[in-house]
Order: C-alpha cells, then sequence, then structure tokens
C-alpha cells in the first residue's frame, strides 16, 4: 500500500481512481482491495463498482450520496483495506485455434491500417517480441496462463495479463487506425494485455486466432453460463490451449447443439508465491487441470 | 401490437436504462435524451420510465393494430397520422389501422414516441432498453426492422388527447450546443495549449455520431506531454494502461478527435480521458446533428451539481403536471 490513489471525478456520477500508472500484478491486488472493501460498505447512491486493471471506477447517483461524501469513504476504505495476497478463485482451460482462416482473413481486409502491412499479425508479433517465428511466439503464448485483471470494453470481454516475469512478458502496439470489426470470440493483444472479443465489432488489438468457446450469452445456452450471460469475472485464470481445426469444428458442432463444456477448477492463486517464483509458480496452477 | 412497416435509419426500444452492469461492460443503456423520453410518457399518462421508441434522423413508418393514445417529443419530426400533422410535445389518438409517419427533423436529432401501456417487450437485466453491440433487451436485442411487431402494454387510462406540454417545459433544439465538462481524469496530460484550445475553438459534431459516442472534429489537434511510456499503457502518448470510461468521459485517440462517450458506451479502454461531460448536459449531445457546432466549456463538480438540481427541477415539473 505505497502510494496512495489518485482520484479524480469523471463530472457528477464518476469517482474515478488510478491506483498506478503502470500495469502489475500489485497495482490489480490493490484496486480489487479496495474496492472490496467499498462493496462492503453498500453506499446507498453507489450503482456500480468497476475494477480495472490498474485502477477502478465508482457510478454514483449524486442525488443520493454527496460526491465528496463517497470519496471520503472510499478513502477511509482504503487505508484500511489490506491488500489480501491470494486469491480464492478458478482456472479455466480456454481452446484456441491459433492462425485461422478468419481472423486471417479480417488482418488481410484491414491491412492498410496496420504497422506491419507485408506481415501478418502473428508475423509481426513474433518478430517484435524477439521469437523465431509464429509457433515460438504461440508457444509463448499459451505457455503460461493469464490472469483476468478486467472485465469490459464490451460485455463480458475480458482483459487478460500473463504470468512470466516482466521481461518475458509480449507487448505489441494496437493497430495505428482500429478495424470497424473483428470476428467473435478471437484472441487479441494490445499493450502487455490479451482479450477475448465477445462480440463481433470493431477493435484495435492485433489478432491470434479464435476459442469456439462462447464467453458472452443473452440466451444462456451453455452450462457455463446458466449463472450469469457474462462468464468471465476479474481474478479468473486462464490457460490457453492450441487446437487443430478438426478439434476446432468438432467443438462448434458441440456449441451449435448446446452441449459444449469449459474444463474449469476451482484454485487458489497466492501473489507472494507468484513473485517469488514466476516460472516453477504457474506450471503449479496448470497442473491443477491436468 | 405494433407493426413496423419501414423501421427508419436507427430507431430501437429504451426507457431509463440499466445500472448496475457497467463492471461487466454491459452500459446503462436507455434513451439518450432522457428528459424527452420521460416527457412523452407523461403526456400520454405513463411512469416516466416506460420503454418507447427512439427514432434517429429518419422516422420509422408504424402501423397500429389497436386504438393508442401516442405522444411524441425530442426531435422535431412532425408526427403524421394517415398524413394528417399531429403537434409535437403533445397526446393524440391512433386508430387501429392508421399509419403514423414522420417529417425529417427539423432540430434536433432522436424522436420519442410514447404509447400508453408502453411497448411491453420483456425486462432483461431490470430494463428494457436495446443494447445492440449485446444483442440484448429491447425487441430481440436490436434495432427494429420492417415487419417486426411490437407488444403494448396496458394503458393507464390516466391522460387524453390533447394533453400538451407547457412552453417552460419545452426543450429548444439546434443551433451551437454548449457543453459543460468537468476537467479531470487524465486532464494533466495535455500540454498547456492544448487544455486550451479544446475549450477555446469551435468543434463540430463527425459522421461517427451513436449511441456509443459522438466524434468530434475542426479543433486543433490536441498535443500530450511527452513521457516515457508506464508499463503496458501502449506507446502512443495519448494510450494509458486500460481502465474504465466514465458515460460522458471524452477521449481523444493519437490526440486527433474528440470522442464523447454516451449511454451505449463501451466501458474502458487505453485511451486518455480529459474530461467529463456534466449528466445535465448528456441529453443534448443525443439531439445534435452531424456538422452540429458545440463549445465545451470548463465547469467545476459544484457547477455540475447545481446544473443537475435545476435539470431535476425540470423533471420533477413533468411528473407534478401528469401524475402517474
Amino acid at each position: 500500500m505505497s502510494t496512495p490513489i489518485r482520484y479524480s471525478f469523471g463530472a457528477d456520477e464518476h469517482l474515478f481512481a488510478e491506483v498506478s500508472d503502470s500495469m502489475s500484478l500489485d497495482a490489480f491486488f490493490k484496486g480489487l482491495a479496495v474496492t472490496r472493501a467499498v462493496e462492503r460498505l453498500a453506499l446507498d447512491g453507489v450503482l456500480d463498482i468497476c475494477l480495472a486493471n490498474a485502477s477502478f471506477q465508482i457510478r454514483f447517483d449524486p442525488d443520493r450520496i454527496a460526491p465528496h461524501t463517497l470519496l471520503e469513504a472510499v478513502k477511509t476504505a482504503e487505508a484500511g483495506a489490506v491488500a489480501e495476497r491470494t486469491l480464492q478463485t478458478r482456472i479455466i482451460e480456454i481452446p484456441v485455434l491459433y492462425n485461422d482462416p478468419w481472423t486471417h482473413e479480417t488482418l488481410m481486409r484491414f491491412r492498410d491500417r496496420h504497422q506491419d502491412p507485408s506481415a501478418t499479425d502473428l508475423e509481426y508479433a513474433a518478430r517484435i517480441n524477439g521469437l523465431a517465428d509464429v509457433d515460438a511466439f504461440i508457444a509463448a503464448h499459451s505457455g503460461a496462463p493469464w490472469f483476468v485483471s478486467m472485465v469490459g470494453f464490451v460485455a463480458g470481454l475480458p482483459f487478460m495479463f500473463q504470468m512470466v516475469e516482466r521481461e518475458r512478458q509480449l507487448q505489441v502496439p494496437k493497430y495505428l487506425r482500429p478495424r470497424t470489426d473483428t470476428p467473435k470470440l478471437t484472441l487479441g493483444h494490445g499493450g502487455c494485455f490479451g482479450c477475448i472479443y465477445s462480440v463481433r465489432g470493431a477493435g484495435g488489438y492485433q489478432m491470434f486466432g479464435v476459442t469456439p468457446a462462447p464467453i458472452y450469452d443473452p440466451q444462456q445456452n451453455l452450462a457455463y453460463l446458466k449463472d450469469h450471460m457474462v462468464f468471465f469475472r476479474p481474478g479468473d485464470i486462464v490457460q490457453f490451449k492450441p487446437m487443430d481445426r478438426e478439434a476446432y469444428d468438432h467443438a462448434v458442432a458441440e456449441v451449435d447443439a448446446g452441449c459444449f463444456d469449459l474444463r474449469i477448477r476451482p484454485v487458489e492463486f497466492s501473489l507472494d508465491a507468484f513473485l517469488a517464483d514466476p516460472v516453477g509458480y504457474p506450471k503449479s496452477l496448470q497442473e491443477v487441470l491436468a | 401490437m405494433i407493426k413496423v412497416l419501414k423501421p427508419g435509419l436507427a430507431t430501437s426500444v429504451q426507457d431509463l436504462g440499466r445500472e448496475g452492469y457497467y463492471h461487466l461492460g454491459i452500459p446503462p443503456s436507455g434513451a439518450l435524451d432522457q428528459y424527452a423520453l420521460s416527457a412523452a410518457n407523461q403526456l400520454v399518462g405513463n411512469p416516466a420510465g416506460l420503454a418507447g421508441l427512439e427514432c434517429t434522423l429518419l422516422g420509422p413508418e408504424l402501423e397500429f393494430q389497436q386504438d393508442a393514445l401516442v405522444a411524441v417529443s425530442g426531435a422535431h419530426m412532425t408526427p403524421r397520422v394517415d398524413g394528417v400533422e399531429m403537434h409535437h410535445d403533445t397526446a393524440f389518438t391512433v386508430k387501429a389501422g392508421q399509419v403514423l409517419r414522420f417529417d425529417f427533423p427539423k432540430a434536433g436529432a432522436r424522436a420519442y414516441v410514447a404509447v400508453a401501456g408502453g411497448i411491453d417487450v420483456p425486462v432483461v437485466l431490470n430494463s428494457r432498453s436495446t443494447y445492440a453491440l449485446g444483442a440484448l433487451g429491447g425487441f430481440q436485442g436490436r434495432r427494429l426492422i420492417a415487419g417486426d411487431e411490437l407488444p403494448v402494454g396496458v394503458a393507464s387510462g390516466k391522460s387524453r388527447a390533447g394533453a400538451s406540454l407547457p412552453m417552460t417545459l419545452r426543450q429548444s433544439l439546434g443551433g451551437e450546443i454548449t457543453l459543460r465538462v468537468v476537467p479531470g481524469l487524465y486532464y494533466h496530460r495535455l500540454t498547456e495549449s492544448a487544455a486550451k484550445s479544446f475549450f477555446a475553438e469551435p468543434w463540430t459534431v463527425g459522421s461517427e455520431a451513436d449511441r456509443i459516442g459522438y466524434r468530434f472534429k475542426g479543433g486543433s489537434a490536441l498535443s500530450f506531454q511527452p513521457r516515457e511510456q508506464p508499463f503496458g499503457a501502449g506507446s502512443d502518448p495519448s494510450n494509458i494502461v486500460d481502465s474504465c470510461y466514465p458515460i460522458g468521459s471524452i477521449q481523444v485517440p493519437a490526440g486527433l478527435e474528440p470522442i464523447v462517450l454516451h449511454r451505449d458506451a463501451v466501458s474502458g479502454g487505453g485511451y486518455a480521458m480529459i474530461g467529463t461531460v456534466i449528466s445535465a448536459d448528456l441529453d443534448l449531445i443525443g439531439q445534435m446533428q452531424p456538422n452540429q457546432k458545440a463549445r465545451f466549456v470548463a465547469v467545476t463538480l459544484e457547477e455540475a451539481l447545481e446544473a443537475r438540481r435545476t435539470y431535476k427541477k425540470k423533471l420533477s415539473c413533468l411528473s407534478k403536471l401528469f401524475p402517474s
């Protein structure tokens, strides 16, 4: 709890809070602790508490709670909040068809908006991250689990931060100009964050593949979406598993038939154990899925 | 039932929106002009928050399959029943078999059609509002298309044809719009000259203006203070580590064209926001047409709250005039 949070009002209905201007799991855990403490206060007039990667935002009704009353309550919660260093959560295996035909068609269509029009997004990402080729990039991308540090942009889209040392974090810029189209369930990447586009639409992240697994569905057709139409929550852990076209087609048929399911296991995440052993600890998480 | 003969440019079912799901990326949605929907509803004897139709720039053609009391508020798009002109901001009757059409807007961008009893689509996450990007709520999660048949709820019977808004409660639309902004969030990242020019220069609404956000053009590019970008933020000086976006917040991707997010906002992203349009002025944005002029004026949080009190007072006058 070193640097104090920077607060700023988003006019009369939002309190914005920047925990840190750079991304780290420490910043995420601090934001998680403070937002949970504010949730426990159950303040009248608080409409929504939105946790982001290294910041959070509270949407409120100023007719019911004065902005400065809210600010004082949140600051008090900040002072009293002890960042939990462990998290009871779940690990989810997400199958991925990397280098698929649909994102390939889309990225070719928007080549004029890309930094490197002569390469694909995967080739470009491999090169600027110092990896030998696309296969090496996919191995790195699916080699360590990812931490869901924010849900948003559009309904149910997870932002994910990979559990590796900072120097091994995959980093890519966003497209020079955003695309007007992205296939649904595309695996994207921008800055140090991975994402899964929950719906088809505009987007600026580099595109690496698609998953057959729906993660947002207002109809709630699949078993793992029965509790809520939005699958992901901040704190979830994701392990990507490469699949081939045949397995992908089979999974899509299962989705259409309503019998597709995901491998989900409960797990405890320890921030200190990860920071002490960023190579070995994630492997122990992966073993939970075995 | 009301049958959609022609959908118009972008017509959707909206009430006053849903709260409590923005942390999952599901925005409030609801009428962009909340006052206009509230007024139209109350003219036909509905509570202010029943679902009506939001009709953008080019109105729909609607065939009524039952008698109904109807009112149109918001953008000045003259309603016509079988060709006969009806008054704006006034309740009128449509008989079964008659067709309601609209003229082109003389001012404003969004007309709100309220029907006594409300548009009775299912409630999803506590609201009947359409969130089209997420295929959620409203009529089948989307804008209306030809052939849709809209169910109508049970009318309260508390109003009658001819009920009309007094002039003091009508909106004035068009002309140069002043949008009041509380500077903040990442405002400190702007250079001094950019912070000055943003508020000093006139802007015009660009063609990319919809329920998600309004893009403005015509002002000088806005420069951000140079810095070594923090880890995870991305390389452009306008980038931040992806964070939440307030409704009404103003972002300036690459420093070029400011975008004001509205009620179907993307809930977060990696562009620095330089301030937020106050809640009392959000209705005005929904009534702006492409190429309309706007100026941004900096106000304090206290001034934003005072403006909100004035706005709420007008809303409460409405509900006193038409108790439901």
